[in-house]
């Protein structure tokens, strides 16, 4: 019987060796790929189970973490979040992240290896730290002044410093409350096919994700081209315009909203926006140079990202004479981010240099110390400096006597350009107003801002609509409150 | 060589000096160690989830230390010979599923399971208590082996009579009590199994047919076949009227272990395991909810790829694989995703992820060291009765692990059991301590029996446990019958 008690105890034995072996089969070698299987929620869990980082405006936190207590701890709380919304999206235990929240989710959930003192090996172990902040360009008070600007209103406001390319205000309306996003309870679904079912699609950003036919405003352009390319020599001079102007080859006329506009000198046909004047304009600078200098300004780009990606503004070059004529007025297939039409803006303000625009100016770990710094940003020449400055005289008379003058603002050197651009079909579409513009104060050294607004549901009695009446009051609160807000300290 | 054999060359000098060490002074300190661990570990879940000690930490390790203490104290009066291991072996496990619990509590507020598992445990240990106290020869139970299987066939009909819980018909409800009398059975049932065996492993032995000539392979006769061909349908009863797949398996391969341990034909083994494949693929055929597991161990990530998430399987396995070598520490794990029976029989996927490879190496090595001891004592002992009830409370403990750490490991298709001491489940709790009582009798007898001339067939199997088997051969359970 012995010798069978000791079998039996050998055979238990094996039982043991089976389950240690197997215990380390799934802990040491199959350990990773379990890990890495998508069912398994640890990661979102570990992901949640720490407070996120913050972003800042004005140094600011403009975004929170609420502790739940649940499974998944932490959820974002943001405030003024439909304000900021089009900056920083949401950050969604159910569906995800968008923009800053997703761009940055390495500082902000703390898996960028950055955040670690050691860097390298933190890579490899796939530690997690303390969340980081990120530290955006936005000037609080000039995101505030165009969010109430386009209360109650369809459209979007961009604004960017024209010697940096910092964005300061970017503003989408109508907007939605990215909280509404972040938990995971049964409101949070309803909160999302609620949003996606609005037919005024408010969680898109139409700052930087909507195109819109630019309209007159994007004559800023065409004028620059035709500078740039000699063209026209001396702003003052008439030049040889009928009215109505017939497009070429067809025997459609084109015609203006205002009078005087015959064979008006530039400056003047700038100030009432002649479109017969700017359509043959961009004729006769051909659409080569059209487009290459609609390409120095921004337009035909796809890949810019501030740092989330920005939808690409167009101008055809492949194109007759007469679809020229209409992409030079902003029509046709010219299509511009509210964004672009700000840095067209900025570009005229910077002496004729682009700076690519952007949003975080650091970041940084949860004690304090950078991980990084948006350091210059690219600088790309739009047009000569000596075009730049007859431009940037166009654009102040405009807001000095011509359609722009709800802009003016006592004590600062204002340019701007109006657009009403028509859309839909046979252009029977609501008409977008646009503004765009710049402002330097009395005692500033350099344009301080550059704006481009657009409201989308501008008033529609055709008569009285020009981005003046419905798009620069808004652009001359943004410009006013970045004028006299202080500027940040230097990181 | 091992420990009995020193008590063999003891034995054989006449002088009666050479008494065994009694090792209750190493058993308290084995205690004290047992208890603090489970104290610390206490405390660990605390510091993890709150930042602080728990305020009943003071409480729990008084409550254990008194309870292990008071059983400390009956076996120092009644037992004292008894093996100095089983104990703390009992004591840490019952503590380190208790943390285990109120860690585990602790993600499901609403629902606490550690006090009245404490409360069990109690129970268990006053069990315990009780027997160590009263037993005083474990042969005494022989006596009562027809009543222990009426016993058992009772306990393990009454579920039958109560609703289904989750599929499996194995509890019973009494008083806003659950208790699953199955685990009681199986102390039963291997008191009547050892009974059984011992009175009958002759006629077991030395009957039945030769299959190809071949002595090794003999097989029953269909006359001595019957118990067997019950207890099978016992096995495959309890199965398929309970859906209790676990306890099915356990009964059986416990029958089989005890079957060889004493007849020492290897005729029954494959006779068993024959029986066990018929009835294994018959019910996996059959039963769908047997089917399902099965399906389950072969696929454990399937029901992700079916877009439907993961399964409890892949759940505990993704538990076992958070805790890596090291574990996540105590209270910092996620094994809560499992969801239901996470605190019962998906216990160990806490202790693998909190606890990593290392702790459940040592835990499946303190199980180990349980079973060994209880073989040691079997082997120790003289009588076929206390040799095969230790071999077999021994085994009920070796094969209960095997089954459900495999189970949740997939190692082998999951089955419904508890993993003793560790996972929530009174009836389980107070089981186990029986089982410790009984092997602490078990090991009191063998380690005290001295001066006694021993059993002759010890002493010449460690010669020629090797050599060639003859039928004449003096260690045969016959000749060993004769010199008791």
């Amino acid at each position: 019987m012995t010798r069978h008690i000791r079998h039996a105890a050998f055979f238990c034995a094996l039982l043991m060796i089976a389950l240690l072996v197997n215990a380390a089969r799934i802990q040491l070698f199959k350990a990773r790929t379990y890990d890495d299987n998508i069912a398994n929620r640890r990661t979102t869990i570990a992901r949640y189970g720490q407070p996120r980082g913050d972003i800042l405006v004005d140094g600011r936190p403009v975004t929170g973490s609420q502790d739940t207590g649940e499974h998944l701890r932490y959820e974002r709380t943001y405030t003024n979040g439909p304000m900021y919304a089009p900056v920083t999206g949401f950050a969604s235990q159910m569906y995800g992240t968008t923009l800053l929240e997703a761009t940055e989710d390495g500082v902000l959930a703390g898996t960028d290896p950055l955040l670690s003192p050691f860097p390298v090996w933190s890579g490899a172990a796939r530690d997690r730290h303390p969340g980081g902040d990120v530290a955006t360009t936005l000037r609080g008070a000039a995101q505030k002044a165009a969010f109430e600007g386009l209360e109650g209103r369809k459209g979007a406001v961009a604004a960017v410093e024209p010697s940096t390319g910092r964005i300061l205000a970017l503003v989408s309306a109508p907007s939605y409350d990215p909280s509404a996003l972040s938990g995971n309870g049964s409101s949070v679904p309803r909160s999302w096919s609620t949003l996606n079912r609005d037919r005024d699609k408010p969680m898109l950003n139409r700052a930087v994700r909507k195109t819109y036919p630019p309209g007159s405003t994007f004559k800023v352009v065409t004028a620059a081209a035709a500078l740039d390319a000699g063209v026209i020599e001396d702003v003052d001079k008439p030049t040889r315009s009928p009215d109505p102007y017939t497009l070429p080859g067809t025997r459609t006329r084109l015609t203006n909203a205002s009078e005087g506009c015959e064979n008006a000198a530039l400056r003047k046909a700038f100030e009432w926006s002649c479109n017969t004047v700017f359509a043959k304009l961009g004729v006769e600078v051909g659409a080569e140079r059209m487009a290459a200098t609609a390409q120095a300004f921004g337009f035909n780009r796809a890949d810019l990202r501030i740092p989330y990606s920005v939808a690409r503004s167009t101008f055809d070059r492949e194109v007759d004479r007469a679809q020229l004529a209409l992409s030079s007025i902003g029509q046709f297939n010219t299509r511009a981010t509210p964004l672009q039409m700000a840095m067209v803006a900025a570009a005229v303000a910077n002496g004729g240099q682009v700076r690519t625009p952007y949003l975080v100016e650091r970041t940084t770990r949860a004690g304090g110390g950078t991980v990084s710094t948006a350091g210059s940003s690219p600088v790309r020449q739009a047009m000569r400096p000596s075009t730049a400055a007859r431009m940037k005289e166009l654009m102040v008379d405009v807001v000095r006597e011509g359609t722009g003058t709800g802009a003016w603002i006592p004590g600062a050197t204002v340019g701007g350009k109006t657009g009403t651009a028509q859309h839909g079909l046979g252009n029977s579409g609501t008409p977008y107003a646009w503004f765009v513009s710049w402002a330097q104060g009395d005692h500033d050294a350099e344009p301080k801002v550059a704006v481009a607004v657009v409201v989308e549901d501008a008033d529609p009695d055709r008569g009285e609509i020009s981005g003046g009446g419905d798009a620069a009051p808004i652009a001359r609160s943004v410009m006013e409150a970045v004028l006299k807000s202080p500027a940040p300290r230097a990181p | 060589m091992t420990k009995a054999g020193t008590t063999l060359v003891a034995a054989d000098t006449p002088a009666p000096t050479a008494r065994l060490p009694r090792r209750r002074g190493i058993e308290l300190a084995l205690i004290v160690v047992a208890v603090l661990l489970s104290v610390y570990g206490y405390c660990a879940v605390g510091i993890a989830k709150d930042g602080t000690v728990p305020p009943g930490a003071a409480g729990y390790g008084a409550g254990l230390g008194v309870l292990a203490s008071v059983a400390h104290l009956a076996v120092r009066l009644r037992a004292p010979c008894a093996d100095p291991v089983l104990l703390p072996i009992g004591v840490l496990l019952n503590g380190l599923g208790l943390v285990l619990i109120y860690r585990l509590d602790l993600e499901t507020p609403g629902d606490r399971a550690a006090p009245a598992q404490l409360v069990w445990s109690t129970l268990g240990v006053a069990l315990f208590i009780v027997v160590v106290l009263l037993l005083r020869d474990h042969r005494v139970l022989q006596r009562y082996s027809y009543v222990c299987v009426v016993a058992a066939l009772v306990l393990l009909t009454l579920p039958i009579f109560f609703p289904a819980v989750n599929g499996a018909r194995i509890w019973i409800r009494v008083a806003g009590f659950s208790i699953q009398p199955g685990e009681f059975a199986k102390v039963l049932l291997a008191v009547f199994f050892a009974a059984y065996l011992a009175a009958n492993r002759n006629a077991l032995a030395y009957t039945g047919r030769r299959v190809f000539g071949v002595e090794r392979l003999q097989l029953p006769t269909g006359r001595v076949l019957g118990p067997l061909v019950a207890i099978w349908l016992l096995s495959v009863g309890v199965l398929v009227l309970e859906r209790d797949l676990g306890t099915s398996l356990l009964f059986f391969g416990l029958f089989v272990v005890l079957l060889y341990v004493a007849t020492g034909r290897t005729g029954w083994i494959a006779l068993g395991l024959l029986l066990a494949a018929v009835g294994a693929v018959a019910v996996g055929q059959l039963e769908p909810h047997v089917h399902v597991r099965v399906e389950d161990w072969r696929q454990p990530f399937a029901s992700i790829e079916a877009g439907e998430g993961p399964n409890q399987l892949s759940q505990s396995l993704f538990a076992f694989a958070a805790g890596g070598v090291l574990g996540t520490g105590l209270g910092l794990g996620d094994s809560i995703l499992i969801g239901f029976a996470a605190k019962s029989d998906f216990i160990l996927a806490t202790a693998g992820e909190e606890l990593g490879l290392a702790g459940l190496s040592a835990i499946f090595l303190l199980y180990g060291l349980l079973v060994e001891r209880g073989y040691r004592a079997g082997l120790a002992l003289r009588d076929p009765f206390g040799r095969l009830l230790a071999v077999g409370l021994a085994s009920i403990l070796a094969l209960q692990v095997f089954v459900i750490a495999g189970g949740v490991t997939g190692l082998i298709p999951l089955t419904g059991m508890a993993m003793p001491f560790l996972a929530q489940g009174g009836s389980s709790v107070v089981t186990n301590w029986a089982i410790v009582a009984l092997l602490i009798r078990l090991s009191h007898r063998s380690r005290s029996r001295l001066g006694i001339p021993e059993d002759p067939e010890d002493s010449r199997d460690s010669r020629n446990s090797r050599g060639p088997r003859d039928p004449k051969d003096p260690k045969d359970p016959e000749n060993e019958e004769s010199t008791v």
